[in-house]
């Protein structure tokens, strides 16, 4: 029983790194680019959530999906004003440029929605307790991994089975010979940063529901631990982004289960198993190096 | 003219890779550009497809003015072109590679027809068409290259060294396949390093050394020409 409950939170927890690990590994199949201010659409997309919650009296799970969307637009936004111009430049830039962007997501927030944490008026059905036996949980924590997997397979529809997706994956290998299939790059570009940030908002709706303060700040640590999960996983691979994200979230939970002394340290230990994957096995989980025929 | 290419010079940086040239292509033919590496044979191709800024000139495609549009677009106007090093998608099916080919169609039964006649002109691809392409051979990938780039139906076929790494039994295919589409009215732009191949299958023929034309005239003529003989032919 004791393990069932973990399993229950580290599930529900990976979950969450998952959705937004895959967004850090689609824009960098893409780009190559590191988009450090993903956290901070996350951080965006949780306070959409908040305030469709508040203003609107649509029912939560319609606001938790039209959050999501226009988070996805800001990410659309995000890379016209902050990549797309430096397309050509050396690619160091473009990173200075997403650590930029960043900063300015994080002091904008703090502008607009204050420095103060808010809460995040969690919805009745989510924030139900179940208790069975000695397990103990809530809906949001059922709902988070259910949600997950949901989105999960819309993505593998899209990229598998569509048109966009194909051009997506062939953008992912190879510039030049997509462009000369036809294939409008900035476009598949838009829509990569898309549906990457739609899941990150979708990140921010459920984080929130789960863990209900909301700060401007709120996205540096999850940003950072889920490209750690994309890394784990192979960086550009998107099986590897869920994977990675699941074993941060699980070990996370099971670490501080098993030594709860080691609470404080939970933070750190993200960046513990950085180090190790990228003294033991650099390209990830999934990663590999793509040889050339001759 | 099919197409014209007047006066076009391509810089990178300092380098001048192409340095004023003026080539026309007739309708049906094929026309090829030989000269050794590093002549500006690729940049020429590319410059063409709309893949690399012109520094001056013109590219005119059936009367327009084709210099200034991007990749997508002359793609559209249906030139195509195999790229130097094949460049097939080797994550991708077979399959999913053709249908890439023919990414600016709309209609679902052209493409399935497209993919249906790619497997007749090669029926290897075929029997490969589940697979991912980068598990191919070298002479496979090239052929899929080849078939990707047919899947427009072009009006212009630009095929940057087909040639290129492969054994000399495949290379004889893969002109028998260029001589093929020749007789089937496709018009060819054709770069090759393999002088004498080229040549023999050549109607026309342009001679580049740094960046500029040096010689020009029939395939056969150049093929029996003693400068061309003593520089390409190794004789």
């Amino acid at each position: 029983m004791f393990f069932v409950q973990h399993l229950i939170n580290g599930l529900s927890l990976g979950s969450l790194y998952a959705l937004i690990a895959i967004g850090y590994t689609m824009v960098y199949g893409i780009l190559r680019l590191i988009n450090f201010a993903h956290g901070d659409l996350f951080m965006l997309g949780a306070y959409l959530g908040l305030y469709l919650l508040t203003w609107t009296g649509m029912p939560w799970w319609l606001v938790f999906i039209i959050a999501a969307l226009m988070t996805g637009v800001f990410g659309i936004l995000l890379e016209k004003a902050a990549y797309a111009p430096l397309r050509h430049e050396p690619r160091i830039m473009v990173l200075i440029s997403a650590i930029g962007a960043s900063f300015f997501l994080e002091n904008l927030a703090i502008l607009i929605f204050g420095g103060k944490p808010q809460a995040f008026t969690v919805p009745a059905f989510l924030d139900k307790n179940i208790k069975l036996d000695s397990l103990n949980f809530n809906v949001v924590q059922i709902v988070i991994p259910v949600v997950t997997i949901v989105l999960l397979i819309i993505l593998a529809f899209l990229i598998n089975k569509t048109k966009m997706g194909m051009a997506m994956r062939a953008l992912a290998t190879d510039y030049d010979a997509a462009s000369l299939m036809g294939i409008d790059v900035n476009k598949v570009i838009s829509f990569t940063f898309f549906i990457g940030t739609v899941l990150a908002g979708f990140g921010g709706v459920l984080y929130a529901s789960r863990y209900p303060q909301l700060m401007p700040l709120m996205g540096m640590m999850p940003g950072n631990k889920c490209f750690i999960a994309a890394v784990i996983g192979g960086i550009g691979n998107l099986t590897g982004a869920v994977i990675g994200g699941l074993i941060l979230g699980m070990s996370e939970i099971l670490i501080v289960g098993l030594f709860p002394t080691l609470n404080d340290y939970r933070d750190g230990f993200a960046f513990i198993l950085l180090i190790l994957i990228l003294t033991f096995k650099p390209t990830g989980i999934f990663g590999s190096t793509v040889k050339e025929k001759v | 003219m099919f197409l014209e290419i007047n006066d076009l010079h391509v810089h990178y940086g300092g380098i001048k890779a192409v340095r004023g040239i003026t080539m026309d292509i007739r309708e049906k033919q094929i026309v090829t550009l030989i000269g050794a590496n590093g002549a500006g044979k690729s940049s020429t191709l590319r410059a063409i497809m709309g893949m690399e800024a012109k520094a001056k000139g013109q590219v005119i495609f059936k009367g327009e003015d084709i210099s200034n549009l991007p990749a997508r677009e002359i793609v559209k106007r249906k030139v195509a072109m195999s790229p130097e090093g094949r460049h097939i998608f080797p994550e991708l099916t077979v399959r999913e590679n053709l249908i890439l080919g023919a990414y600016t169609i709309k209609d679902k039964d052209k493409i399935e027809k497209g993919i249906k006649l790619a497997y007749e002109l090669f029926p290897i691809l075929g029997e490969r068409s589940w697979q991912k392409a980068g598990t191919l051979s070298g002479g496979e990938q090239q052929m899929l290259a080849v078939a990707r780039a047919l899947m427009i139906e072009p009006e212009l076929l630009i095929l940057d060294e087909p040639s290129l790494g492969l054994a000399p039994i495949i290379v004889q295919d893969i002109f028998n396949i260029i001589r093929q589409l020749h007789d089937m009215g496709n018009t060819i732009l054709l770069i090759e390093q393999n002088a004498k191949k080229a040549l023999s299958v050549a109607d026309y023929a342009y001679v580049l050394e740094s960046g500029v034309i040096t010689l020009e005239g029939p395939g056969q003529e150049l093929l029996e020409n003693p400068q061309v003989r003593k520089a390409y032919l190794g004789e």
